[in-house]
């Protein structure tokens, strides 16, 4: 019997809020999700009203004040902070988005959460297995049994076909905003290891599209895409997952 | 405390370029290895690594591996091992070859070859000419490369243990036998027993307030190595890079000079050819961050505070930005609101790179002397390694390079060694374990009275202020003051965080306790060398010293924070008679 209501250990309740002891000039007003796996107890919400002055524009300059000032057990990941590396993939004010590259010096609230639908292991973390097990299901490697002394050639034309899929960092915003893969996240591989499998399609190099194309060829796999584009408009990093998926099935329609 | 055991062959510290060249290397073979890591693979900070890789491939003109040689060894200062120089050079072009066939996506000449930039301090024909010899994917060729040796790891159904934390090496005998790890993602303890533990681990950039390394190069490997009364080699030279955004410390490649970039002072000047006549803007790293240094002191720096100079690229055709440097432009657009198309970006000299760590012959096997003495069981690579091709200061490019040659080699040298070895594993005694587990333990629960975060802010501010490109005896002494007072302050830090379930708190204070001892040993070697050599410019010593220092720093740090030196002589023989000797001689740009 399919469950419509949210079960009771998942409820979100108010958590502390925390203020600083003079009254900030430049208010800035954050909440966010905690959860704490050890005591079994729900998620809350913590409160944490900061003065502007004191960080960073971004939104990481933020969560690094409160971790480093305020409560030093706010866990979540973070490591190149200038969007390169995907760590500090998360929700914040409703949209998916690299915590590092995110400009908040106008806002003056900030809701930060998880990147939804995911499994929750701590606070801001969330476990991406899944995610990584869906990547390397798509064989993100060049198949290419020929070897030759030099590089393979390959024209600027086509080299250039992989720009705007390359630059993925694997920081899930783009696949955890897709109400698709929140249904279906365990058959749907979801836009960030279609954009993937795209890139390995039309590299000029890769001999091995055949194959990766009817490995596509499945309703849940690829179809469960209905173009509602959250992806694309989510990539911090401006990619065009939608586009790449788009491409896809066309390739097959057309085979 | 139950500890969950595992057995391999070989285990790999570390997922970034060198950890997972090597981890691949050994998965072909019949030698069963795992690779642990702190953060998923494709977080390490070669991922951040934008110019690109270096190799006489010469696909942009005439090149040879020995010209590329003779710029890394007068780069280096002379400071170099030159058999291992040698080695990096001679393999460039066949690693580089293999990464492409692998699937980076570099970017093409118009032949469809692999296309290659100048970078700083690379020549022909033994410093007559401008190299085009820096292999590019645009400007991330280090995302292009780690995210593919990543998959080349799974590809080869590399065993890989994920956001594990390890605690430190275990010893039996003085033959290190495997690690102790804390899995973040169910607080569990794991004893990875093994016949060889690999060192990837990084450098240690965070011992600096202001770096382009991620938050999380914290030289772990290195901080298990001194606590293992081992020493680190050559601490003292830290590369400032030139470019780095001024205030938010973010890396702007070398790549961007390379493509015609310039940098000018406040009153509009161009400096560097005052500095550097012939190479100008694309001389080395520490020869173009001390110009900009001594522009600032002379009041020519830019800005509100004269503090800075500025990056030009505005004056490039708008498709070679748009092409060959697309990730700098958008992080000079988000980090100080800059459209590079159209005006200069504010940089200021940042800590970049360590050329020093752990000490290794030219196969990566760890040595403990200045004789060259190996520690049984214990290899090293990458940044937090020091084997040493970079010397006093590493070239632009050679980096990504040094991860790729040593990562392959390393494999093969491991699985040579396991080759003629039994396969049984030593019993460890209870006691080596329990000591490690009661020093986790007592950090966990550690309850002094200052914070992680503070302690650590302390120990960067020390170092941005007494170890900075310009050094002298006065305050670099004040320095060691300072540093090994937090030092052994480290006891009384606090742990408010007690789970075992991704418990960051806990996290940043293993880390801090890998980053006061490596300041503490970058502190007491640049003290300790009274000379100016590469990246270490001492005002009050302001000449290179073959006669005294023409030799590799050694220094163990012991549990107090006292230093314990050594030397080791620098290697000027070469490795083969391919090539001669690159002699000593004064160093120009």
């Amino acid at each position: 019997m399919a469950k419509f209501t949210l079960p009771i250990n998942s409820i979100v309740k108010k958590g502390k809020t925390y203020k600083l002891d003079d009254e900030p000039k430049n208010i800035l007003t954050v909440e966010i999700y905690r959860y704490n796996p050890d005591d079994g107890s729900n998620p809350y919400i913590d409160t944490y009203i900061l003065d502007k002055d004191n960080f960073g524009p971004m939104a990481l300059d933020v969560l690094l004040y409160i971790k480093n000032k305020v409560d030093s057990t706010l866990s979540f990941r973070r490591s190149c902070r200038e969007g390169i590396c995907g760590s500090c993939s998360m929700n914040i004010n409703g949209t998916n988005t690299l915590a590092c590259i995110l400009n908040i010096a106008e806002e003056s609230h900030l809701k930060i959460y998880p990147l939804p639908h995911m499994p929750v292991v701590k606070d801001l973390v969330p476990d991406m297995k899944n995610f990584y097990k869906q990547y390397e299901s798509i064989k993100p490697w060049l198949i290419n049994n020929n070897k030759p002394k030099r590089e393979h050639l390959q024209s600027q034309a086509d080299r250039e076909k992989l720009d705007g899929l390359i630059e993925c960092v694997l920081c899930a915003c783009c696949s955890t905003s897709c109400p698709s893969y929140w249904w279906n996240s365990d058959k749907y591989l979801g836009p960030a290891s279609l954009l993937h499998a795209y890139r390995w399609i039309i590299d000029s190099r890769d001999t091995a599209k055949k194959e990766r194309l009817s490995n596509l060829a499945d309703k849940f796999k690829l179809f469960r895409c209905h173009t509602i584009m959250n992806c694309t408009k989510t990539c911090p990093k401006n990619l065009n997952p939608a586009k790449a998926i788009s491409h896809i099935k066309t390739m097959l329609a057309s085979e | 405390m139950e500890i969950i055991k595992h057995k391999h062959d070989a285990i790999v510290i570390g997922a970034g370029g060198s950890g997972l060249r090597a981890t691949m290397g050994i998965s072909q073979s019949n030698h069963s290895v795992a690779c642990i890591s702190k953060v998923f693979p494709t977080r390490s900070h070669t991922v951040a690594a934008q110019g690109g890789i270096s190799g006489a491939l010469g696909n942009m003109g005439e090149d040879d591996w020995r010209w590329h040689m003779y710029d890394t060894v007068k780069g280096s200062d002379w400071l170099g091992d030159q058999d291992s120089i040698e080695y990096m050079c001679k393999n460039a072009v066949e690693s580089i070859i293999e990464l492409e066939h692998f699937g980076v996506p570099f970017s093409r000449t118009e032949e469809g070859k692999i296309y290659q930039r100048p970078f700083g301090g690379m020549t022909t024909e033994y410093g007559k000419g401008i190299a085009q010899r820096t292999c590019a994917a645009a400007d991330r060729t280090g995302h292009a490369i780690l995210h593919t040796l990543y998959t080349q790891s799974l590809k080869n159904n590399v065993d890989f243990y994920i956001e594990y934390f390890v605690i430190d090496l275990v010893f039996e005998n003085g033959k290190c036998v495997g690690v102790l790890a804390w899995c973040l993602d169910d607080g569990s303890i794991h004893l990875f027993q093994a016949h060889i533990v690999i060192l990837a681990t990084g450098g240690h950039g965070r011992t600096y307030q202001s770096s382009t390394s991620a938050h999380t190069c914290t030289g772990d490997g290195n901080g298990m190595v001194l606590r293992a009364g081992l020493p680190l080699m050559d601490m003292e030279f830290i590369q400032f890079h030139p470019t780095g955004i001024y205030g938010a410390g973010c890396l702007i490649t070398e790549g961007a000079r390379g493509e015609g970039g310039y940098l000018t002072n406040s009153e509009g000047e161009r400096f560097m050819p005052k500095y550097a006549p012939n190479a100008k803007d694309l001389a080395s790293r520490d020869v173009v961050s001390r110009a900009i240094q001594m522009e600032v002191n002379a009041g020519r720096g830019v800005g509100k505070e004269k503090d800075h100079a500025l990056l030009h690229l505005e004056h490039l055709d708008a498709s070679v930005i748009h092409e060959k440097l697309p990730g700098i432009t958008e992080t000079a657009k988000i980090f100080s609101g800059v459209d590079a198309t159209k005006e200069p970006i504010p940089v200021i000299p940042t800590v970049h790179y360590n050329m020093g760590g752990t000490p290794t012959n030219h196969f990566t096997e760890v040595i403990s002397d200045g004789t060259g003495t190996t520690v049984e069981g214990l290899m090293a690579l990458g940044e937090g390694a020091c084997v040493s091709v970079h010397g006093a200061n590493r070239l632009g490019s050679n980096s990504l390079l040094d991860l790729i040659v040593f990562g392959k080699s390393a494999a093969e040298r491991a699985c040579e060694i396991l080759d003629n070895k039994s396969k049984n594993h030593p019993d460890i005694k209870k006691s080596n374990i329990d000591s490690i587990i009661s020093d986790f333990d007592r950090i966990r629960n550690s309850s002094g009275d200052i914070s992680t975060a503070e302690l650590r802010e302390r120990m960067q501010k020390t170092m941005q202020r007494y170890a900075p490109v310009y050094r002298d005896e006065e305050t670099l002494k004040k320095g060691i003051e300072i540093m090994k007072d937090l030092f052994n302050d480290f006891k009384n830090v606090s742990v408010s965080d007690k789970s075992l379930i991704w418990n960051t708190d806990l996290v940043e204070t293993l880390e801090l306790n890998n980053l006061l001892y490596q300041a503490m040993a970058t502190l007491y070697s640049a003290y300790n060398r009274k000379e100016s050599r590469g990246s270490h410019a001492r005002d009050d010593f302001p000449d290179r010293d073959d006669k005294d220092w023409l030799k590799h720093t050694m220094v163990k740090i012991d549990k107090d924070g006292n230093n314990i030196f050594d030397y080791k002589p620098v290697k000027l023989e070469t490795l083969t008679d391919e090539v001669e000797t690159v002699k000593l001689k004064a160093r120009t740009y």
